[in-house]
């Protein structure tokens, strides 16, 4: 076991001693241990990659769509999973199907419309994108949720008098708490991580995520290693630092999550 | 009170209204315009004309969206049997280990957090042609340089070197779902098979395995989906080539529609990927569950 996770950081190795390596040193030996470990990389990558700006869009366009999809999605399930009635189906077949649609099946008419509505290049035309792309999963999972939930809690408050909407929100969305964060975890990671919607709607431009900002710059530096290197560190350490802080919660929000 | 409930306790409708305004806008139309665009010569720019199913048969008659279905099957079989293969064999391996558990757990899961175009620049890296470099250095280093390749280059291995970067990045996904299912073996049934005499082998192929079919189900579907779907790795690493060779059908469906601007082309090939998706759906949903047990 210890054998096969040593072969198995073997890239990462490889990642974290180049990117400490000045190219000298990286002509010198390029797999052993750096022998006096620089950090110089680090600052040239950030500048040269405008990662700072990079790192904003990202988390802009992460945060405000989860924080959408938590609520319009929480919203669409608790109608979907209290109407037992043929509606109620319906709506939830309707949303499922976008779990087996490939979004590439709409990619080019969305792609003329997000332009026409001037969106490319733009903070909104991405949240737009993700909240309609990342429903039917967050639906999905919420639906399933609600319906193991006994909605007495509900129905007492509001038989007290209690509106729907502050029903909902009062006293049922802090029970969903779990789930909650499953979806908060699955769909940050996506939408953190998608490269293909974000480089076609946002490439060129200034609004960047850290994916494609990283591609274009391994593409303009590709033949210095240790800068390279540095921008993959970069551009991976926001992740794997808030992963290794809530690792109990992210893998249990991936193993458990998906089981349908 | 049970199976009536009173109407004024249900939500109102418009609870799901806000969803479903941009589900549609998002996904419905202009999917539903994909299907139609797919029998069209839509250039994005003019005039169009339906063309019926001309897009389909030029896919079947053009070599690189030919070779690029084939690729994209090969690819998704590979990265199915191996991810999954290998993710077992970790989770029985990690699950054995009480006191290293957790800590492995992370360590194999940590790759698939991160973004797999990142990976695949790591792992050009890693498949470097130098023999001083990567993969090559380490072979050379632990004597075993008659194995070096140029990974990327030869076409012959270029479409299994990127499948075996998916596979690195995801087994420790795999492993993890595993992991769950084998949690959810109980300890008094192996302890009764043990009694019986059964074999560490018998305890796996009659207690384990079939217990695990859950967990099989949801990952042999993670993974033929994201599979016929790769797009990330491939584009990084080798963007399809050396010529055609690890072109799968979203890199050609990519270029068809943004490079050469054949929009009605690119949706037809986005629409077979579709139906491969569906098809594989259903038949997992419908076979795999089948083999499933349930404690009681």
């Amino acid at each position: 076991m210890i054998v096969v996770a040593v072969a198995f950081l073997f890239p990462v190795y490889a990642l974290v001693t180049l990117s400490l390596k000045d190219p000298r040193q990286i002509a010198a030996s390029p797999l052993g241990p750096p022998t006096s470990p620089t950090f110089e990389n680090f600052g040239s990558a950030w500048e040269r990659a405008s990662f700072g700006t990079a790192l904003l869009n990202s988390t802009v366009i992460t945060a405000v769509s989860v924080a959408i999809l938590i609520a319009v999605g929480s919203f669409a399930a608790y109608v979907i999973a209290r109407w037992q009635t043929r509606l109620g189906y319906g709506l939830y077949v309707l949303f499922l199907l976008g779990i087996v649609l490939p979004f590439q099946l709409g990619m080019i008419p969305l792609f003329t419309m997000v332009d026409d509505a001037g969106l490319l290049g733009t903070y909104q035309g991405m949240i737009i994108f993700y909240t309609g792309i990342q429903l039917p999963f967050t639906i999905f999972l919420y639906t399933g949720f609600i319906r193991a939930l006994p909605s007495d809690y509900a129905d007492a408050a509001l038989i007290d008098g209690a509106g729907h909407l502050r029903a909902f929100s009062q006293v049922v969305f802090p029970l969903l708490r779990p789930i909650t964060g499953t979806v908060l975890i699955l769909n940050a990671v996506f939408i953190w991580n998608d490269f293909f919607t974000p480089l076609l709607y946002l490439g060129g431009s200034d609004r960047e995520t850290i994916p494609v900002r990283i591609f274009s710059f391994v593409g303009q530096y590709v033949s210095d290693y240790g800068l390279v290197f540095a921008g993959l560190v970069l551009a991976a350490l926001p992740i794997l630092a808030i992963f290794l802080v809530l690792q109990k919660y992210v893998i249990k929000g991936f193993s458990s999550g998906l089981k349908g | 009170m049970r199976g009536r409930t009173s109407r004024f306790l249900l939500p109102p409708w418009w609870f799901a209204a806000p969803a479903l305004l941009v589900y549609a806008v998002v996904v419905l139309y202009p999917s539903g315009a994909g299907v139609v665009y797919a029998f069209t010569d839509w250039t994005g720019i003019g005039d169009w004309s339906f063309v019926g199913f001309d897009n389909f048969t030029k896919l079947w008659s053009d070599d690189a969206a030919r070779g690029s279905l084939i690729n994209t099957l090969l690819l998704t079989v590979a990265i199915v049997v191996v991810q999954n293969g290998m993710g077992l064999l970790l989770a029985l391996g990690v699950h054995a280990r009480i006191r290293s558990r957790s800590l492995l757990r992370v360590i194999f899961f940590a790759p698939a957090v991160v973004s797999p175009v990142m990976v695949a620049f790591l792992w050009k890296y890693v498949y470097n042609p130098d023999p001083g470099e990567g993969l090559n250095g380490l072979l050379g280093a632990v004597g075993l340089g008659s194995w070096r390749q140029d990974w990327l280059g030869d076409p012959d291995l270029a479409l299994w070197s990127v499948a075996f970067m998916v596979v690195w990045q995801f087994a420790g996904y795999s492993m993890v779902i595993f992991l769950a299912g084998l949690e959810s073996v109980p300890d008094n049934l192996h302890e009764a098979a043990m009694i019986d005499g059964a074999g560490r082998w018998q305890r796996f192929r009659h207690v384990t395995w079939p217990l695990l079919a859950p967990a099989v189900t949801v990952n042999v579907m993670l993974s033929t989906i994201g599979g016929l779907k790769l797009f990330d790795q491939v584009y990084a690493a080798t963007n399809g080539g050396p010529g055609y060779a690890s072109e799968t059908l979203s890199t050609v469906l990519y270029k068809q529609a943004f490079v050469y601007g054949n929009y009605g082309y690119s949706t037809a090939i986005a629409l077979v990927l579709a139906l491969f998706v569906a098809a594989v759906s259903l038949v997992q949903v419908h076979f795999l569950r089948g083999r499933e047990v349930t404690i009681t």
